[in-house]
């Protein structure tokens, strides 16, 4: 109880640090107020939809892409040791580098629309999905493989019985990593070089100075962002406690 | 097996650079899209050889040390105090756990409006990008320094900072050097993210600038650059955080 009341706290003071710099330079920065008022006025208006979808559907797609690519190429890599300890350090080094220089050579192979957005929100996120699975599968204890083949299991039926649940921990956890970085990716994929969606939006905003309406989505997304993030961090504790 | 594994990564490596190269030596792979990796490197030469590249370099360094060191001081120094307030730190957690789930992005305007164009929006981005990753090492670290050895401290008499600096420091070292890593890595993507998307200088903005401007071979030039560095960056503070780790047998 004393602990929610903290973090109310908290975020009635992150409020009012807002409100501050907004007393502080007016035109720099819509208040806390203008810009609620402002989502509600986005929520309502028809020209704000279209938008919106264009940013769910990139991201629905590319995470679609990222979890069933990243999923396998895990499973496969993880299931043997030398595909592991040969490809564990290549995709961790990809993962560590600044994909946004990347972006370029994606708007040059699928041009500028959804499709380039999509493949850079799953290359934001197939790493990092990739890499968890990976470590889940390895660190299968060898009685379960050993289990395994005494059961006369088939390949589809230890992955479908055994590797999968075993994992699923570890998956959970790069899902979490996987989703954040896709909205991340598919977001500056907008912000740079695009026409549509909650990106482009923000944009167009800063372009004609219109600070309400670049707080209301940057606040929308954020939210939206932090609520995803709160379902899979509790899905994944429950998962890590269990195990 | 290691070495072994090291040989088998690196004949990988070499033969996907390999195959491009033929694609694109074929005319499979059309040099608008994507030149040659022997052209591209050469084009790097010359463009460091010919110092055009040298202000921006210098621009883009100077934005990720400086992001570093306020993200790496400033992350230590928020994961000590938190550290010693139990109840902050209880109230902080959700907040610390969601920080990386916000698209962090989408909140540079908002600094470009409070700190006007130039280089300190950028800065404040790495900062801010890499910060929490330093915090959270922070506490982990100071979490997991042995009670038997504060107890020791204490059985001693020794002041708060002699705990510091022969207790506490020593026995987190390898998580904060996990933090270290992290903290410049963000700083780095955070910051040429940021050149990228909207800045009138670095080399974030110069790949930008080049592909507005159809200079492919230019562009892909400074993006090997930037992979390159990037690449031997983590992998120089990759190998620093597993030698302390080994160092405590962890």
């Amino acid at each position: 109880m004393q602990t929610l009341l903290d973090r109310i706290a908290i975020v009635l003071a992150a409020l009012l640090v807002w409100q501050g710099v907004h007393w502080l330079s007016p035109f720099a920065l819509a208040s806390p107020g203008a810009t609620a008022v402002k989502i509600v006025a986005l929520l309502q208006s028809p020209a704000f939809w279209p938008h919106a979808a264009e940013t769910g559907r990139a991201f629905v797609y590319a995470l679609a892409i990222a979890v069933s690519a990243g999923l396998a190429a895990g499973l496969v890599i993880g299931s043997s040791r030398t595909a592991s300890e040969v490809m564990d350090p290549v995709l961790a080094s990809i993962y560590g580098v600044p994909k946004v220089t990347l972006y370029p050579l994606i708007l040059l192979v699928f041009g500028l629309g959804l499709p380039a957005k999509v493949a850079f929100g799953a290359l934001h996120s197939f790493f990092p999905i990739a890499l968890f699975t990976i470590n889940g599968v390895r660190k299968l204890p060898p009685v379960y493989r050993r289990a395994a083949s005494v059961m006369r299991l088939s390949r589809a039926q230890t992955l479908a019985t055994i590797v999968l649940p075993a994992a699923l921990p570890e998956i959970v956890s790069g899902l979490r990593i996987g989703v954040s970085l896709t909205l991340l990716g598919v977001l500056i994929g907008e912000m740079f070089a695009s026409q549509r969606g909650l990106g482009f939006l923000i944009m167009t905003a800063v372009g004609v100075h219109d600070t309400q309406t670049m707080m209301a989505v940057t606040a929308m997304l954020a939210a939206v962002a932090v609520a995803m993030n709160i379902i899979l961090l509790r899905l994944d504790s429950s998962l890590h406690r269990r195990g | 097996m290691p070495m072994r594994a090291s040989l088998l990564r690196h004949a990988i490596v070499l033969g996907a650079l390999a195959a491009v190269e033929l694609g694109c030596r074929a005319g499979l792979i059309s040099a608008q899209l994507l030149p040659a990796p022997s052209a591209i490197a050469m084009a790097l030469y010359g463009l460091l050889a010919s110092g055009a590249l040298a202000a921006d370099i210098a621009t883009t360094s100077r934005n990720i040390a400086l992001a570093s060191v306020i993200a790496v001081t400033g992350g230590i120094a928020l994961g000590v105090a938190i550290h010693a307030v139990p109840r902050l730190r209880r109230a902080l957690d959700p907040f610390l756990a969601s920080y990386y789930a916000v698209p962090f992005f989408v909140f540079y305007p908002v600094f470009i409006v409070l700190f006007g164009m130039g280089d300190a929006p950028i800065v404040a981005m790495g900062a801010l990008f890499g910060i929490v990753a330093m915090i959270i090492a922070a506490l982990n670290g100071l979490d997991r320094v042995p009670h038997a050895l504060l107890k020791t401290a204490r059985l001693y008499r020794m002041g708060p900072l002699a705990t510091a600096l022969r207790i506490t420091l020593p026995s987190a070292a390898p998580h904060l050097m996990t933090g270290v890593k992290l903290a410049i890595t963000y700083c780095f993507i955070a910051v040429i993210a940021a050149e990228f998307i909207l800045s009138s200088s670095g080399l974030g903005y110069s790949i930008a600038y080049a592909f507005n401007n159809f200079e492919t071979l230019r562009m892909y030039a400074i993006v090997l650059l930037i992979l390159a560095v990037s690449i031997t960056l983590n992998g120089v503070l990759r190998a620093i955080e597993q030698a302390a780790l080994r160092r405590r047998g962890l």
